[in-house]
């Protein structure tokens, strides 16, 4: 048995805002692969839950007629991989969900508890970063819209307050179109483990030039984050050894990795330097593949 | 002791229930009798308790029981009918893909589902890792449970 103190299955987005908002220690469970973990485990922090699986317009996909793609919170990773519409515009999140756990966790998993948890390691954070991904929110105060940037504040923290429920993902037509990317996660095995480092990169070209690159990372820093120095080095370049060159040194001013046991800091720096090469040239290859 | 009202099939049986909120569809099974779905890391991390929930493959131990309501289960007992095994089970025989055989069960689901979501395809090597990457055999023998595979996709 798992310690479930209190448990509200909500009916309703309107409900389940008011059952987190009744409730100072409420928390919600999506797929549960992150909650039921720590409820095994007994920690007590988790024991009062709102359950959100019965909102099933939460799992919706869908495009619309401005080229805006909407992802529902509750959507599991393996229906967003499989998905026409992710995998024909947006592909980079097809490849960084499939980098999470194994079959089971990523058909029971949602990218809303991926992006909600804080985790600095999340697989998705990178591809939500590079397309500039909005979240919309329900509070008790109505709907608002945060844009990815600036949501993650610190290790297991977000700006969500107490109330809030994420409804869903929107990725605006300027933040995909024209771009190609790709995602590279650095990790001990090849399945079921967690990012040392993960890196994303989405490039729109002009020919042979860049002309804008969004670079970002996890693992990298107290939060996923997204690399402007790095990325204003690129701009307006050719892919050479010099640019590249140019672009891993600015990194080192937006990148902070900490020493952990799965890795020393300098390691992870390392890392850091030689994906942030790899993924762009990467993302520059897969040029042609996104409409 | 909150609990709600559900209903399920497992192996086609229909069965309705009040259940309790905190107890996990790994719980349920085993104390319905399905012992083949086994209590392994209790974090979904081995794959020993994969159980088919409307033909998806999930970790029974990361899943609330009440999650199961109005769904179809599958377990390994279910797939064995009128006493023969399945094309995958046999498999697993034939290839001899079975040491301790605790893993094998939940192996077996994510085998059964592997391979009717590749119906048709003739998935390579790599495919077959990747898709049974959820499912740890501490026995190593992950070789003959991938000729097993390979010999249930031909059938």
């Amino acid at each position: 048995m798992f310690p479930i103190e209190k448990y509200h299955f909500a009916s309703s987005v309107g409900d389940a805002v008011q059952a987190l908002a009744a409730d100072e220690k409420a928390r919600i469970i999506a797929g549960g692969t992150d909650v039921l973990v720590r409820l095994h485990g007994g920690n007590s922090d988790y024991g009062r839950l709102v359950d959100i699986n019965g909102l099933r317009e939460l799992k919706e996909i869908s495009i619309d007629a401005e080229g805006t793609i909407r992802i529902g919170s509750l959507a599991s990773f393996t229906e967003i991989m499989e998905h026409e519409i992710i995998t024909k515009h947006v592909p980079v999140i097809a490849e960084s969900l499939a980098t999470i756990g194994g079959p089971q966790v990523r058909n029971a998993g949602t990218m809303g508890g991926n992006i909600c948890n804080g985790a600095v390691s999340a697989d998705s954070a990178c591809a939500a970063l590079i397309h500039e991904f909005d979240l919309v929110i329900e509070g008790t105060a109505g709907e608002r819209i945060q844009s990815i940037n600036g949501f993650h504040t610190g290790p297991g923290r977000t700006i969500l307050k107490k109330g809030d429920l994420l409804k869903y993902f929107c990725i605006r037509k300027e933040f995909y179109q024209g771009f190609s990317a790709s995602y590279y996660k650095y990790a001990m095995r090849g399945a079921m483990d967690i990012a040392t480092i993960g890196c994303g990169a989405a490039v729109k070209m002009q020919s042979d030039t860049i002309e804008t690159l969004k670079l970002a990372f996890t693992v990298a820093a107290p939060t996923p984050i997204r690399c402007k120095n790095a990325e204003k080095v690129m701009e307006n370049k050719t892919l050479s050894e010099e640019t590249l060159q140019a672009m891993t040194e600015a990194l080192e001013e937006d990148a902070m990795p900490r020493d952990s046991w799965r890795a020393s800091k300098d390691f992870r720096l390392h890392l850091i330097k030689t994906l942030s090469k790899n993924v762009i040239c990467q993302a520059v290859e897969n040029r042609g593949g996104m409409k | 002791m909150q609990t709600m009202k559900i209903k399920m099939t497992i192996n086609t049986k229909a069965y309705e229930m009040d259940m309790d909120v905190r107890k996990s569809l790994m719980d349920l099974l085993r104390e319905l009798g399905y012992t083949s779905v086994k209590h392994g890391c209790g974090v979904g991390e081995c794959g020993a308790c994969t159980v088919l929930v409307d033909d998806i493959p999930i970790d029974s131990c990361l899943y609330l029981a009440v999650w199961a309501n109005n769904c179809a289960i599958r377990t390994t007992e279910g797939e064995c009918r009128d006493g023969k095994l399945s094309t995958v089970q046999n498999a697993y025989v034939e290839e001899g893909a079975v040491q301790c055989g605790f893993c094998t069960p939940g192996l077996i689901m994510t085998t059964t589902s592997f391979l009717e979501k590749n119906k048709g395809r003739n998935v390579n090597h790599d495919e077959i890792r990747v898709g049974h990457a959820g499912n740890l055999c501490r026995c190593t023998g992950y070789q003959t449970i991938i000729n097993a595979v390979k010999r249930a996709r031909k059938k």
